[in-house]
Parts: C-alpha cells; structure tokens; sequence
C-alpha cells in the first residue's frame, strides 16, 4: 500500500496560535490520560494500607515526600480539571454553550474551579493534619 | 434463521458508528456518576490521605466508605478504559496497534480496578 505521497498537507496544529479552547480541549485529553496513569498509585495506597502498618508507612513517606507532594498536587488539579471541563462536556452534549462569549466564558469558569477545589482540598489536608 | 430477525435487528450494529452509541452512552453516564465520586473522594483523601495506619484503615473499612470506595473504583476504571479507548483510536494508526493497544489499556484498567477493590475488601473484612 501507497501511503507516502507528495500531495499538499493542510497546514497542522503547529502553525495555529493556541486558544483557550485548543489549550482547553487537549488538557482534557491529556488529565484524563495522566489521571488513568496515576491511579496507579491510588491502588498502590490502598493495597499497603490492606499488606499492613509496615508497608503502610513506606508508602506514606513515599507519597509525602517532596517529589511525592508535587506529584499529588498536579494530579489533585488533574482530578478537578478533568471533572469541572467534564461538566462543560456534559453540557455541551445538551447542545447549550456553544456561542463563542459562553465558550470562552466556560472555559475560565473551569480553569478558576479547578484552581479554587484544589487549593481547598490542600488546605483540608494541611489543616487537617494540623 | 435469520427469516425470524426484523430488519432494523439485522441492520443494527452495521452502520459506521458500529457500537459507538453504547460507548458514547455509558461515557456520559460514568462521568454523571464520577462527579458526586470524584468529589467524596478527594475530600475524603484531603482528611484521611496522609493519615496513620489505623485512622486511615478504618476510614476505608466504615460500612459507607467501603462501598462507596468499591462503585468509585469500578466506575472511574469503566470511565478511564473509555476514554484511554477515544484517545487511542484518534493517535494510533493502523489496526493491529490500535486494537492492541486498546486491549492493553483496558487490562491496565481491569487489573487496577481488581486489585483496588480486592484491597478494600481486605481492609473492610479484615483480612
């Protein structure tokens, strides 16, 4: 089979300057490959704390650790990214939304949720620890 | 035999979106069910995350917690083979990878979602 040919491309990604709902749209994509990824180390935590207190703690000082925290972090703002946009999918499939000033609108709307649920979700745990 | 099958069931299936209704469907439908989920359970991991063993193992192992630790996992593991299944098929050519790595990454999400509920079980039944 013939594939490479020289026929004209249309220009790609590369040569269109990034908007807010290009940059939105492939976060979406890529949270949500990053989150199946990482649930990995979800089941990593439940699993130790079902071996024991020992393999428990090694855990715990591995996921609190400095590099630990940040990874947490940006997958804490994963979650609430990949949720908020979620909802804007959701409403789009009811065909709502979709003017250019709502779209635009939408889309800060998520970004600012997604930065204000994780903040609160950190202090919770900050807090919570006192 | 097929005499018996009305058309609209022989033609179902045939058409070029081939079983992508039920995805579509069942994609909106964990992610409805994902938003209460996904909410309980990061303030949940913000308050007993970082916990010790016994704080942390009997959060997880309360009568609500573990049952709703088992639809989390089921669900957003359903969700992810999903949506991992949307983004292969945009990005990987040909049909032997694409195929190849769809089954992969619904047996990423198979294991996962086992392992994660075999160990809240565990914790809930104390063994």
């Amino acid at each position: 089979m013939q594939t490479k040919n020289n026929r004209p491309l249309s220009p790609h990604l590369t040569i269109y300057r990034p908007q807010i709902t290009s940059v939105l749209s492939i976060s979406h994509r890529i949270s949500g490959v990053l989150l199946a990824l990482a649930a990995v180390l979800l089941v990593w935590w439940l699993s130790a704390l079902a071996v024991g207190p020992d393999y428990f703690a090694t855990v715990q000082v591995a996921l609190g650790s400095g590099l630990g925290r940040i990874v947490l972090f940006f997958m804490t703002l994963a979650v609430f990214y990949h949720l908020c946009n979620g909802i804007r999918h959701l409403v789009w499939d009811t065909v709502h939304g979709f003017e250019l000033e709502a779209i635009r609108r939408g889309g800060q709307i998520v970004v600012a949720a997604a930065v204000a649920l994780t903040v609160v979700v950190w202090l919770i745990a900050y807090l919570g620890r006192g | 035999m097929s005499g018996f099958e009305t058309p609209v069931a022989r033609a179902r299936g045939l058409g070029s979106a081939k079983r992508g209704y039920r995805h579509w469907w069942a994609q909106r439908v964990t992610a409805v069910a994902l938003v209460p989920l996904v909410l309980w359970l990061g303030f949940g991991l913000a308050l007993h995350g970082a916990a010790d063993f016994e704080t942390a193992r009997a959060w997880v192992s309360g009568p609500v917690t573990a049952v709703l630790w088992i639809v989390a996992l089921v669900v957003a593991f359903y969700h992810a083979a999903l949506g991992l299944q949307v983004v292969i098929e945009d990005y990987v050519g040909g049909d032997g990878m694409k195929v190849a790595a769809i089954l992969l990454a619904q047996a990423f999400c198979v294991l996962l979602a086992v392992g994660g509920i075999v160990a809240v079980l565990r914790i809930a039944l104390g063994g």
